[in-house]
């Protein structure tokens, strides 16, 4: 397998406060990593370091052969992340939208013009295509989040808690979408919904107190832990299970 | 040239917004028919058309330090920014999107403003076209404490620093309602220390054809103005930075 994310000793320090300890992490081509933790575990941080927005402290990570400190330009070019709120431009229509951040990397306004109208029509979004993105509901301003993440054809797409307030059938609709995806982009996912990484991920990592605690299938961990459910065996690895 | 892109997603998100149109535009001419009203009942000096219209000018502008840093503040807290920063967009991409728009739109709301002035008897002539260029200079002092309360503070922040606070002492400050003269002391040193009065006096000394008096106030609002801007953009890169 070829490697598409590779962390050596990533770290980021804040005074007294270790948010992320000397990460090793490896995710192949192709594969969509769920990274899970409690609030505060460090996993926003190590995303935000591996998108080029937060410089390490010390360590580094290799994105599809570019070093995220010594080439964060040819990293950007390669990435996208939808962020954990919907980040769209309010006073912008869904096609307008769409259009900006094509441009933004590198598409011409023909070219930009042509993959938003393809977005659009395979995110559902059609009938609200000239809508400004404030009228949208919260289930149509993520599915837009996402359109606007993958309109630049990333390798790698960062998706931090993508289904977050989202109703369950607005969650499954998502759902459908990431599994489409899977195999043809690399995709690192944070969220709280255990049951939504044992859904999703090939591999499940989890970090406690900056730390990466353990990695593997959800099966995997099961076993490791020698619990029945996802849940439980989360609730050991990050040191919950006793104060439950 | 990828800021284009960003400087007309700026430029849409500003005038689709009813309320900066209202108090960009609509606030400043009513207090320029409103107080050339009460000069025609009651005449003062102060509230002459030639007199009041560049006050009235550079109060306007004030509103653009609104626009500017109540847009960036809801794109970092809406993590819309986070999205931009992920992009390949450099830092100057984003300045130049964020900034470069608010030049036309600020030189347009001065145009208007004159062409309600001539409406009210100010004389059209090569005068008001000088006043316009000498405002430029403060416009860029407005968009540069826009960028630069956008950066440090959140939206509501913005509102009450730029919506309410900065228009209120740059109109106060300004010479534009009363004459300094009349308060004087701590209050005048005060005001004359500020860039506001220094910005009026210099479009009124262009209104009035007195291109020599134009100095050193138009010094001291380029000085202000070069301060703030280079403040604006090293905090903006370091919010770039996390």
């Amino acid at each position: 397998m070829t490697p598409a994310i590779k962390a050596i000793d990533l770290s980021k320090k804040y005074k007294d406060l270790i948010a992320v300890d000397t990460l090793d992490l490896l995710i192949n081509k192709g594969e969509l990593f769920a990274l899970l933790g409690l609030n505060g575990a460090g996993k926003t941080t190590a995303i935000k370091m591996l998108c080029c927005l937060l410089p390490p402290t010390s360590g580094d990570a290799v994105l599809l052969g570019d070093s995220i400190i010594k080439q964060p330009t040819a990293v950007k070019q390669k990435i996208n992340i939808s962020p954990q709120e919907t980040a769209v431009a309010t006073n912008l229509t869904v096609k307008e939208n769409l259009e900006l951040i094509a441009r933004f990397y590198g598409s011409s306004r023909s070219e930009a013009r042509t993959k938003a109208d393809a977005k659009i029509q395979s995110f559902g979004l059609a009938d609200k295509a000239n809508a400004k993105a404030r009228t949208l509901s919260g289930g149509m301003q993520r599915r837009l989040s996402i359109a606007m993440a993958l309109i630049s054809e990333p390798e790698i797409l960062f998706l931090d808690e993508p289904t977050l307030g989202l109703d369950i059938a607005a969650r499954r609709e998502l759902w459908k979408v990431l599994r489409e995806l899977k195999g043809k982009i690399t995709m690192v996912l944070t969220t709280h919904y255990l049951e939504e990484a044992e859904a999703l991920s090939d591999r499940i990592g989890i970090m406690h107190q900056g730390k990466l605690k353990a990695l593997g299938t959800a099966n995997e961990l099961k076993k490791q832990t020698h619990k029945q459910t996802f849940e439980d065996a989360f609730l050991t690895l990050t040191g919950m299970e006793a104060l439950i | 040239m990828r800021f284009m892109a960003f400087a007309s997603r700026t430029t849409k998100e500003i005038l689709r917004d009813p309320l900066n149109l209202i108090f960009g535009l609509g606030f400043p001419l009513v207090i320029l028919f409103l107080l050339s009203f009460i000069q025609s009942n009651i005449p003062v000096d102060l509230f002459e058309i030639k007199h009041l219209s560049p006050g009235i000018a550079v109060f306007g502008l004030s509103f653009i330090s609104l626009f500017s840093g109540m847009l960036i503040a809801k794109d970092r807290t809406t993590s819309f920014l986070m999205r931009m920063f992920a992009s390949p967009l450099s830092a100057s991409d984003f300045i130049l999107g964020y900034t470069l728009p608010l030049l036309p739109m600020a030189i347009l709301q001065s145009m208007v403003c004159f062409i309600a002035a001539i409406i009210l008897g100010l004389t059209f002539n090569i005068n008001i076209l000088m006043a316009l260029v000498v405002l430029i200079p403060t416009a860029v002092l407005f968009i540069g404490i826009g960028l630069l309360a956008g950066s440090i503070f959140n939206d509501k922040v913005v509102g009450g620093v730029c919506g309410a606070l900065l228009t209120n002492l740059s109109a106060w400050l300004s010479g534009t309602w009363f004459d300094l003269n009349l308060v004087g002391g701590t209050f005048k040193a005060i005001a004359e220390a500020m860039p506001f009065v220094h910005a009026v006096d210099a479009a009124r000394a262009a209104i009035n054809g007195n291109y020599a008096n134009m100095f050193p106030d138009l010094w001291w609002v380029i000085g202000y103005a070069v301060v703030i801007m280079v403040a604006g953009i090293w905090v903006f890169r370091m919010r770039m930075k996390g």
